[in-house]
């Protein structure tokens, strides 16, 4: 079966080492991925502050077009357009006047059948069964997960491992050899949509992770949402800033650190391109 | 109208909250576990459980003030207050209801002008090309803001990096997304 893939923007422009390895361990993996064709913004933040039916309309684009094209399944590597467009199957299949209104608005069918998968779920449908045999070189460092809000939350709606403490990324680094660290910040939010309007407080959210990482010996971040990414990789001046010293820790994308340790090369998974160097 | 708050219904603004959000804040207890958890309380002008507390007073002056207030702009939806709520009250749902009537009724507070201007920055972006431009968002927010000079040192670092798209991504169905905009938009236009 073709698993459909919805990169969204980010993967598109600032986050786009993340497709890439998104699409190279797809590849390693033989799954066969396409690309939902002529897909739009799922609208993020500023459409669900701005507007409660545009918020629901532009996921239900993406949705009927998925539907139209064929595919019965999706991956949603970024965290926040996977929890725009599993609330909005949510509140469309239980809300009949919000579920015509955003056809209305469309102009296009919508069933809701398209199963839509985060990357984690993805990854073990798909390439958990098979990693252990895979790996060719023990991804051996001390990893915090960092699952941020999106993949997790809202818990009610989602219902994707646990609300507090969850655990599917760090039983898939122990696959890939690392060890995974406790910690206190793995679902504290990172600052997110405020990246641009209030970074000095992006600074002090995404440095307290950062900094709590840090002290307990982590190596490397591993995270799973491009906002997450961009904030503790880019941001990582104003993180210093609040943390009054340099902190190197690299972030890297579960798919990065699996496609390292089933031995892609560095290029392919994009890992020049971030802000902070990858030394691992 | 009644000043109990542990009746159900609540008059004004509560009401309004619980026909279009099914959100009940006459279930809030005050236990304070949505301000705690809270990454962005300390920021805020009122803390979740005391805009719960506003609106259930039933006082228009005091709904007047969460229309106005800072919180519901600086909230980030990061939907901790939901995770934690012992009464399960969808306190982020309730967020984006109060933020569309506050700009609806150009209440929205001064100090939010940034964070407005990035959501309109950031739609506007998606009405015209069918996806997020950034180099576009950053423009656009920047003469919204006339904030020129922040992050300037940001952008040819992204460049290098092949970070930055310099042509945007344009759908062919360009008009169809422009029309999802005018059909919801055009009813609460700002």
């Amino acid at each position: 079966m073709t698993l459909g893939f919805y990169p969204g923007c980010s993967l598109k422009g600032s986050s786009r080492e993340y497709a890439e390895s998104v699409l190279a361990v797809a590849n390693a993996f033989d799954i066969q991925i396409r690309e939902i064709t002529d897909w739009n913004c799922c609208g993020a933040t500023a459409a669900h502050n701005m507007n409660r039916e545009l918020s629901f309309s532009l996921p239900a684009r993406i949705l009927s077009l998925a539907e139209k094209q064929g595919l019965q399944e999706i991956v949603v590597p970024c965290a926040a357009c996977y929890s725009r467009l599993t609330v909005t199957k949510h509140e469309l299949a239980k809300d009949p006047v919000l579920k015509n209104a955003v056809t209305e608005a469309n102009g296009l069918d919508y069933s809701g059948a398209v199963e839509v998968l985060n990357i984690i779920q993805m990854l073990n449908k798909y390439v958990t069964p098979n990693l252990e045999s895979h790996v060719v070189r023990q991804f051996d460092h001390k990893v915090a997960c960092y699952y941020g809000c999106y993949l997790i939350r809202p818990h009610e709606i989602l219902k994707f491992d646990r609300e507090e403490d969850p655990q599917s990324m760090d039983e898939l680094m122990l696959k890939a050899g690392a060890t995974p660290i406790d910690w206190a910040f793995k679902t504290e939010c990172c600052g997110a949509g405020l990246s641009v309007s209030r970074t000095a407080s992006v600074g002090r959210l995404s440095g307290k992770i950062i900094g709590d990482a840090k002290d307990r010996g982590a190596e490397v971040m591993i995270v799973a949402c491009p906002m997450c990414h961009s904030n503790l990789d880019m941001r990582r001046n104003s993180i210093n800033e609040y943390l009054g010293e340099k902190v190197d820790i690299p972030v890297l994308y579960i798919t990065q650190a699996l496609g390292l340790a089933i031995g892609l090369e560095r290029k392919v998974l994009g890992l020049q391109r971030h802000f902070v160097n990858v030394t691992v | 109208m009644s000043s109990d708050p542990h009746i159900l219904a609540i008059s004004g603004l509560g009401d309004e909250v619980l026909e279009h959000t099914e959100v009940k804040v006459s279930h809030c207890y005050q236990c304070g576990k949505c301000s705690a958890g809270c990454p962005l309380s300390e920021e805020m002008d009122y803390p979740p459980s005391v805009i719960m507390r506003m609106l259930q007073t039933g006082n228009p002056e005091l709904e007047e003030k969460v229309l106005r207030s800072f919180s519901i702009w600086v909230c980030l939806t990061c939907e901790m207050c939901f995770a934690r709520c012992p009464m399960s009250i969808d306190i982020p749902k309730m967020m984006d209801f109060l933020r569309e009537k506050s700009i609806k009724e150009k209440k929205a507070n001064k100090k939010a002008k940034e964070i407005i201007a990035f959501h309109k920055s950031f739609l506007d972006s998606i009405r015209y090309t069918g996806r997020l431009y950034e180099i576009g968002l950053f423009v656009s927010y920047k003469i919204r803001t006339l904030r020129i000079l922040d992050d300037m040192d940001l952008a040819p670092k992204m460049i290098m990096r092949g970070k930055l798209n310099i042509i945007p991504e344009l759908i062919k169905d360009r008009t169809g997304v422009a029309s999802i905009f005018r059909k919801t938009v055009k009813k609460n236009k700002n």
